[in-house]
């Protein structure tokens, strides 16, 4: 069957090609000056420095984080119950995981869009919490409409990773905790929550990744004026075309989810020692 | 005390998550209707958007455009990816520990970076923006998923499969096609299901790389949406049915096929 290792070629090329070259390419730029071609060897921190240098952008970073760290919040404080009712619902709880599912098999851009209508000043929210004497309160191009936006978006990830680690736990740890005289509380604060932490870590990795990165969230429901990283990104690239400096901020952005993404493991890890 | 146990908290929540996740998109649907343009106050039922949308020639070429682009990337990344996976099997391990570090790049990393990367590629070979790069880019991140689904499949396959059918006088390519691939089948369909709706929903990766007047469905909501514009809902509408369409197909064809299956061995038992 050695005939068959030639099939694998092909890929081979195209990885190269069409995954690691580009990927390249990112840290080239980002070690030049914008207009001098990368492969005159001219090596420069000049981009990190303008992004460090530069309050506004450092800004913009600490609003993406704030935003994407309050998102994965709400994610773990919504999803954790809700994942909790699936696990526990017996012969529904397949069909639960369809409904949950459902809406992830549609446009994002779609899904977010939908939002517009009912945060305008005078929309449907507006007009419910009017009902009951409150408001109007302004939601559209608010930090609440940008975080809610990536917690409708991102919370089923949350929801999946969460029951996942749930159903996988043998029910008889918790007659094993409440023969030992253990209450429901008790039981689950020492065992059905320890056996579900790998859940919300993979939940955790799966909600603050696309948060940090996204820029149709903040741009639909925020507002021109609404900058995350992601938009900055996007208007180096596609509006003044300083390659180099978008290159090192995407650069940034991608050192930063690895450095949070491998402290969250050690946490889950140091847990389990 | 009854009624406590009956509506615990989570319960409540997972009632309200669930609410939360379709109230927005019930509202489009009832919004696609409305007589006048307002987001907020429904009117009247009226077909007006749809008619809008069906006769505007921008917005039926992104829905062409995303079905050509989808199902051109699935069927290539399918072939792809599945190909390469059985030729892998035969490869040394460090050769398919390369090709998996890889396939993670695009999909670990946020799309936003996959997106740049090929656009200063594509920019870098001077291949100018437009189908041909689209497609390509939609192959590119199709493929790891596609990889990804078949393999747990492989390891699946008895490894004297191959050599059962070269015993009984299939040639090597016959052996392939009638031993090996139909094994590796339910991971090939589901492979390519999710190649078919990473490509229909994608945005990022599709925004960087097209240009030339070449849109799919989301870079025509995404241009449109910067004004209040009603025509979104009915195109959103159109999304939601087919993506419904489209999932009810797959869980039902599996069952009806099963059944006739069923059938089949019933006559042979005969």
């Amino acid at each position: 069957m050695k005939q068959f290792r030639s099939m694998a070629y092909p890929y081979v090329i195209w990885i190269a090609g069409m995954i690691l070259l580009p990927m390249l390419l990112i840290v080239a730029y980002a070690f030049t000056v914008e207009g001098t071609a990368f492969f005159q060897g001219q090596f420069t921190l000049t981009n990190f420095g303008r992004f460090f240098s530069d309050a506004v952008f450092v800004q913009v970073l600490l609003r993406s984080l704030r935003i994407a760290i309050l998102t994965t919040i709400a994610c773990i404080i919504l999803g954790y119950p809700a994942a909790y009712a699936i696990s526990r619902a017996g012969v529904r709880s397949n069909l639960l995981i369809l409904i949950i599912t459902l809406p992830t098999w549609i446009n994002m851009l779609v899904r977010t869009y939908a939002w517009v209508g009912i945060l305008q000043d005078d929309g449907i929210l507006n007009s419910l919490l009017g009902l009951i004497g409150l408001g109007p309160f302004q939601f559209m191009y608010t930090d609440f409409a940008v975080t809610l936006g990536m917690v409708y978006n991102f919370l089923p990830f949350m929801i999946l990773e969460i029951h996942t680690s749930l159903s996988k736990m043998d029910p008889s740890y918790l007659e094993a905790a409440s023969d030992l005289g253990a209450n429901k509380t008790q039981a689950f604060l020492k065992v059905t929550l320890p056996l579900s932490i790998p859940g919300i870590i993979s939940g955790i990795t799966l909600v603050f990744l696309p948060a940090v990165s996204s820029f149709f969230i903040p741009k639909l429901l925020g507002g021109g004026q609404y900058v995350l990283i992601g938009n900055v990104i996007e208007s180096q690239f596609l509006t003044s075309g300083n390659w180099s400096f978008g290159s090192a901020l995407s650069l940034i952005m991608a050192i930063i989810i690895m450095l949070s993404m491998f402290f969250t493991r050690r946490l889950d890890n140091n847990r389990e020692e | 005390m009854n009624r406590k146990k009956r509506f615990p908290l989570t319960r409540v929540v997972l009632g309200l998550v669930i609410a939360f996740f379709y109230i927005p998109i019930i509202y489009t649907i009832i919004f696609s209707f409305n007589s006048s343009r307002s987001l907020t106050h429904f009117s009247g039922f009226s077909l007006r958007w749809y008619e809008k949308m069906f006769s505007s020639s921008p917005t039926m070429n992104a829905i062409w455009m995303t079905f050509i682009v989808a199902i051109l990337a699935t069927v290539i990344s399918t072939f792809i990816g599945t190909i390469t996976v059985i030729g892998l099997s035969k490869c040394g391990k460090p050769l398919r520990r390369a090709v998996s570090f890889a396939n993670d790049l695009p999909m670990m990393n946020p799309d936003i970076v996959t997106a740049i990367s090929l656009l200063m590629f594509f920019a870098t070979l001077e291949v100018s923006k437009g189908f041909l790069t689209l497609l390509l880019a939609h192959i590119a991140f199709c493929t790891p998923y596609v990889m990804l689904s078949i393999t747990p499949r492989l390891r699946l396959l008895d490894p004297n499969l191959a050599d059962a059918a070269l015993d009984l006088g299939a040639n090597p390519w016959q052996a392939l096609w009638h031993a090996i691939i139909p094994q590796l089948s339910p991971g090939i369909i589901a492979g390519a299901l999710i190649a078919f709706t990473m490509s229909f929903d994608d945005f990022v990766i599709s925004y960087f790389v097209t240009g030339n007047g070449v849109q799919n469905i989301s870079i025509l909501v995404y241009t449109m949406s910067k004004r209040v514009n009603p025509s979104i809902n009915a195109i959103s509408t159109l999304v939601v049915v087919i993506i419904t369409i489209g999932l009810i197909l797959v869980n039902i064809i599996p069952r009806i096929r099963d059944r006739a299956m069923r059938g089949v061995k019933k006559e042979d038992a005969v």
